[in-house]
């Protein structure tokens, strides 16, 4: 049955899904002042947590900062609905420090509807869209379920586990998006048609209980921090009134209940075909898999201040519903547990993510941008990471602007998108701090200092924040700089000093900065020898501190991201025929063709591009400059 | 791909009198000038441009002198490659030119990739059009070639201790990134300084001793100490002299040497061997009573080889017997000589005595046997008899260049961890460390490190 079309409007750029890329895509696309629609199959699910109802953590926290330092929503929003925040790997060294926050799920939703909602340039409607327009390879428009066609300049498609979802739980399959919410299925007949390339992948959940039923005296209290936390650099206002979280393990008869009901696992019955996330794997995944192991942790999450819901974190299942009741009792703790809604596993389309631009729009179809959950990744940070770089590309694109790339040592972001653009995922793929080499210069504390003057460049940013931002970094060069020149001499006062915190006095005078340097040392207690005149903030003084203490380092990655912006720069041109290059590897080639990437640097992050290709590749593209000239 | 500077040595291995190392790069003439010293003390880097200069090299981190050679000094573009280049011209032959190779790698430049050179000077602009498709040929087949033959030369058990290195440091690198990215599972240990240094220090010893004994580490870059013994007049100076002809040695004297003993390198199948010649010695003393002496007595500790010479035209002396105790436990090779004379010498008590040690007869006179004993020479070092201490045989020079990239990260990360820096920060140096072994094995992605995260631990919501 087809429904008659009508014409519905034009808009510079219509965000399809308002999941945590698509609120981020269609906030700063709009917030860069693009016409922008944003379309969704069910307006009460905007910025919907249908996991975790936790942000940030390693790596993620991270993301957040720097979407934060983008202009984003994400860290503002979390700043204001959280019920608890830590500080997390507070015993390592600052690279590898993050925040993380329980949400409360429901006021984070309405929270990030509330802004969007007052964005001037932002129109939200709820529909479902069946079909993109395309003509001579280049998206024109979006036609919905009810007929309405949008015209636009830009598509962005953000369906999360929405396309083609469906819901696995014991023997029972069903489509479905998440959470029961209706399937997006004619648009990704229509994704198939349009010639992309599709995976299937796999995610879960686990169940939810009723808080009032758990008996918390059988398991460990797992408190917020005490000092205030904040995601936004802008943030000034901090929630104190924290609730904790508890922890508990499985038992014995938890693994014994899951092992004696494997024949009922989708996970093992082959009712499950798409591969699912290594890093968050099943309650049953992990028994089977270490079956050595006589307990796993559990962690008992409030879904939020206004609701007795709690999140079960470990215990993510598709068995059998009754089964999940039976596991829950063996559980310390939730002998009486009530579940509220059972976990579920569930399968969706994704594109496959080396049809992508490093900008996100797809090779394939002109002004089409895809970002998110659908482009192979998991996590609402990684999501909204790619949203907000979707959502500024594809406003760049409008206003016939250059596009906007992070590089792999600006920022997570970059790690992430060059990673599955580049390299592509067969998994759902999760940010770690390992898949960034240089995550020493992508902290969580610099993260404004990364990329706030991107972020102020492409409007993103207040006038005011920007110039907090621009006295906070000339506070911390004039710092140390003062203490580079500044002598600390030998005195009493300095030795005595030295001598209290278990450090070898000094010989002969020293600089404040070689001072800061020292293992027992800190900013804090050099500053007390020699006073700035200037009041600094905690930042300030962390940034100065670190930016000191880690200096060799720092100089060492620096030398080689400088090394790596030499292969940056040298760009291939996007019309290079690679069937003309007689001496690649097969191999090579065929990656080479696939990936198309826009950079010598990005060509060998291929894998199955080895140097020798590379080589070839550089004497290539000058042949064609040489033969440039020679034909002027 | 990227400018830095380059190395490698620009005439073909083992022929010729002279060898030359070519530097090109940015930074060739301050490599250079590191390790060049003049004798009237000026620097290259006052030179003029396309000038030669006579010198040393000397090692930086011993003072000693190296080699005796002749400096090239060409500022770009003006060159092959357009950029500065220098080269080195040095004694031929392997052992001497691997030394000054080595220690322009040490030094600050990178081993050339094959074709390299040709490469630069293309992309500089030096090469025209028509040449283009020759050089990604040639990038190709050398590659092709450098792989296959690295491959080939690379042991079993290199790179068996090589995986084991490395699994040892994936190891503790999974266990550093879990405990960072999953802060709150219990079920995994902290890695902990001391674990990290256990394991850190382990590598490094490793690496060294591999470096110390790699055929061109030591062997290569001094050569197999070998000594020829025996008693007098059995022909122990007509088979220097002749394995010295055939090979055509050079000569060299070990300049801040008190030892009065002649040394020479000749390289026998592939097998440099540094000749201690005990000819060189009075041939009327008691031969039994001088290995009494001290300094003899080191120069049979130091060996690695002992070819013991026999006299066939005599009967076994309890002379010749006290040799054969002397050196029971060491590698030696019996060279039974004058097998033109009627022989008088029982060859099967000779083979009793020699215990399993290969038995070579010769007529150095008539130039008999020679081929065979270098044979058995060749055949004892490759199939791994002779690795000094049992030790893994390291011949690439890419290779060699790795490990010391290896020892010299892995050594900032046990100074890192002894200073207080943090594990997470230590770390950034043991991952730069796995990979540089993985180079040698040729494989080094990253996504191992992730794998090896998930399936040693147990993780997720």
């Amino acid at each position: 049955m087809t429904t008659t079309t009508y014409e519905a409007g034009t808009f510079d750029c219509v965000v399809i899904g308002a999941g945590h890329a698509g609120a981020e895509a269609a906030y700063a696309a709009s917030k860069m002042g693009a016409k922008t629609l944003m379309l969704t199959i069910n307006i009460d699910m905007i910025a919907f947590m249908p996991c975790n109802p936790s942000i940030g953590g390693p790596a993620k926290g991270i993301v957040v900062r720097e979407i934060d330092a983008l202009g984003g929503l994400m860290g503002k929003v979390i700043d204001k609905t959280h019920i608890q925040m830590r500080m997390l790997n507070t015993g390592k060294g600052p690279a590898v420090r993050a925040l993380r926050a329980q949400a409360d799920k429901v006021l984070y939703q309405r929270e990030v509807k509330r802004i969007l909602e007052a964005e001037e340039n932002l129109t939200i409607y709820q529909a479902m869209v069946d079909e993109l327009i395309v003509e001579d390879g280049e998206v024109k428009g979006v036609i919905t379920q009810t007929g309405a066609i949008y015209r636009a300049k830009t598509v962005i498609i953000t369906t999360g586990t929405y396309l083609r979802g469906e819901i696995i739980l014991g023997d029972l399959k069903y489509s479905s998006g998440p959470n029961n919410t209706r399937p997006s299925l004619k648009l990704a007949d229509n994704l198939l048609e349009l010639g992309f390339d599709m995976v299937r992948f796999k995610t879960g959940t686990p169940p939810r209980i009723n808080g009032k039923t758990i008996d918390y005296s059988k398991t460990e209290i797992q408190p917020g921090d005490t000092e205030p936390r904040a995601f936004s650099f802008e943030t000034t206002e901090f929630i104190l009134d924290q609730l904790p979280c508890w922890l508990t393990y499985t038992s014995l008869e938890t693994h014994e209940i899951i092992n004696n009901n494997l024949d009922k696992a989708p996970m093992f019955t082959g009712l499950v075909t798409g591969p699912g996330p290594r890093y968050c794997p099943s309650i049953e995944t992990k028994v089977v898999r270490f079956n050595d192991k006589p307990r796993h942790q559990i962690f008992l999450e409030p879904e939020g201040r206004e609701t007795d819901e709690v999140y079960v974190q470990g215990l993510s299942t598709s068995l059998p519903e009754d089964i999940q009741q039976l596991m829950l009792k063996t559980v310390p703790g939730l002998e009486n547990a009530q579940m509220m809604r059972a976990g579920y596993a569930i399968e969706y389309d994704a594109v496959v993510p080396t049809q992508l631009w490093p900008t996100l729009e797809t090779k394939h179809i002109k002004n089409l941008y895809t970002a998110g959950q659908i482009n192979g990744t998991s996590g609402y940070e990684e999501a909204a990471g790619q949203g907000i770089m979707a959502g500024i590309n594809a406003a760049r694109r409008i206003f016939g602007k250059e596009e906007v790339i992070l590089k792999r040592s600006e920022g997570y972001i970059g790690v992430l998108i060059d990673d599955l653009v580049t390299k592509g995922t067969n998994e759902p793929y999760r940010l770690l701090t390992s898949r960034a080499e240089y995550r020493l210069l992508l902290r969580h504390d610099n993260a404004d200092l990364r990329l706030t003057e991107l972020g102020y460049e492409l409007g993103m940013i207040s006038e005011d924040r920007y110039s907090k931002y621009l006295t906070k970094k000339e506070q911390i060069e004039t710092e140390i700089n003062r203490l580079r020149e500044t002598i600390i001499k030998p005195n009493e006062t300095t030795q005595s000093l030295i001598r209290s915190v278990g450090g070898t006095e000094l010989k002969d005078g020293i600089r404040a900065a070689d001072l800061v340097k020292r293992t027992e040392m800190n900013y804090n207690l050099v500053a007390s020898l020699t006073p700035s005149d200037v009041e600094l903030s905690d930042e300030v003084k962390e940034q100065i501190e670190i930016q000191l203490k880690y200096e060799g380092y720092i100089q060492k990655a620096l030398q080689q991201v400088e090394k790596l912006h030499k292969m940056e720069e040298k760009k291939i041109p996007e019309n290079i025929d690679y069937d003309d290059i007689s001496s690649l590897a097969t191999e090579a080639r065929e990656k080479l063709k696939e990936v198309r990437p826009l950079s010598i640097a990005q060509a060998s992050r291929i894998s199955g591009v080895n140097p020798a290709d590379i080589s070839i590749l550089l004497v290539y593209i000058e042949q064609g400059k040489i033969a440039r000239v020679s034909n002027e | 791909m990227d400018f830095d500077t380059i190395a490698a040595i620009s005439t073909p291995m083992g022929e010729g009198a002279i060898a030359i190392v070519r530097l090109s790069g940015d930074e060739a003439v301050r490599i250079s000038d590191k390790i060049y010293k003049s004798p009237n003390g000026k620097k290259l880097a006052d030179e003029k441009s396309h000038t030669i200069h006579y010198g040393h090299l000397i090692d930086p981190t011993t003072n000693e002198v190296v080699e005796e050679v002749m400096v090239s000094l060409m500022r770009g573009p003006k060159t092959f490659t357009r950029e500065d280049v220098v080269e080195i011209n040095c004694h031929g032959g392997i052992v001497s030119v691997n030394r000054v190779l080595q220690l322009v790698l040490r030094t600050g430049a990178r081993l050339a990739e094959p074709g390299e050179f040709t490469k630069r000077a293309f992309l500089n602009g030096r090469i025209d059009l028509s040449q283009a498709e020759a050089v990604m040929d040639l990038i190709r087949a050398k590659t092709d070639r450098a792989m296959n033959v690295a491959l080939g030369q690379m042991d079993g058990k290199l790179s068996k201790l090589i995986d084991q290195l490395r699994q040892a440091l994936i190891e503790t690198l999974a266990q550093v990134e879990v405990n960072i990215d999953y802060p709150e599972y219990d079920d995994v240990e902290e890695m902990t300084i001391p674990v990290l240094l256990e394991k850190c220090s382990w590598v490094r010893e490793e690496i060294k001793k591999l470096l110390q004994t790699s055929s061109q580490g030591k062997i290569l870059r001094e050569g197999l100490s070998t000594v020829i013994l025996g008693r007098p007049n059995v022909g122990k100076s007509s088979l220097l002299n002749s394995l010295v002809q055939e090979n055509k040695a050079i000569v060299t004297d070990i300049a801040g040497t008190t030892r009065d003993i002649i040394e020479e390198y000749v390289n026998v199948r592939g097998v440099p061997l540094r000749l201690v010649d005990t000819a060189g010695i009075r041939e009327t003393e008691d031969i039994v009573e001088r290995i009494g002496v001290e300094r003899s007595r080191q120069v049979l500790k130091e060996a690695d080889l002992i070819l013991l010479v026999l006299n066939a035209a005599e009967e076994l002396s309890i002379e010749d017997e006290r040799l054969f105790e002397t050196i029971q436990s060491m590698d030696f090779i019996v060279v039974v000589n004058k097998t033109d004379l009627p022989r008088k010498i029982d060859l099967q008590k000779v083979i009793e005595l020699a215990n399993g040690r290969k038995v070579v007869t010769t007529s150095l006179l008539k130039e008999e046997g020679v081929i065979e004993l270098e044979e058995a020479i060749a055949a004892l070092f490759f199939e791994g008899q002779i690795e000094s201490d049992d030790l893994t045989y390291v011949s690439n020079t890419r290779h060699i260049s790795l490990l010391h990239q290896a020892l010299d990260t892995i050594s900032d990360a046990i100074e890192g961890a002894e200073n207080g820096v943090p594990v997470d920060i230590v770390q950034i140096d043991v991952t730069r460390t796995w990979e540089l072994l993985g180079e040698i094995v040729g494989d080094t992605v990253q996504e191992s490190l992730i794998n090896q995260l998930f399936s040693q631990f147990c993780l997720g919501k």
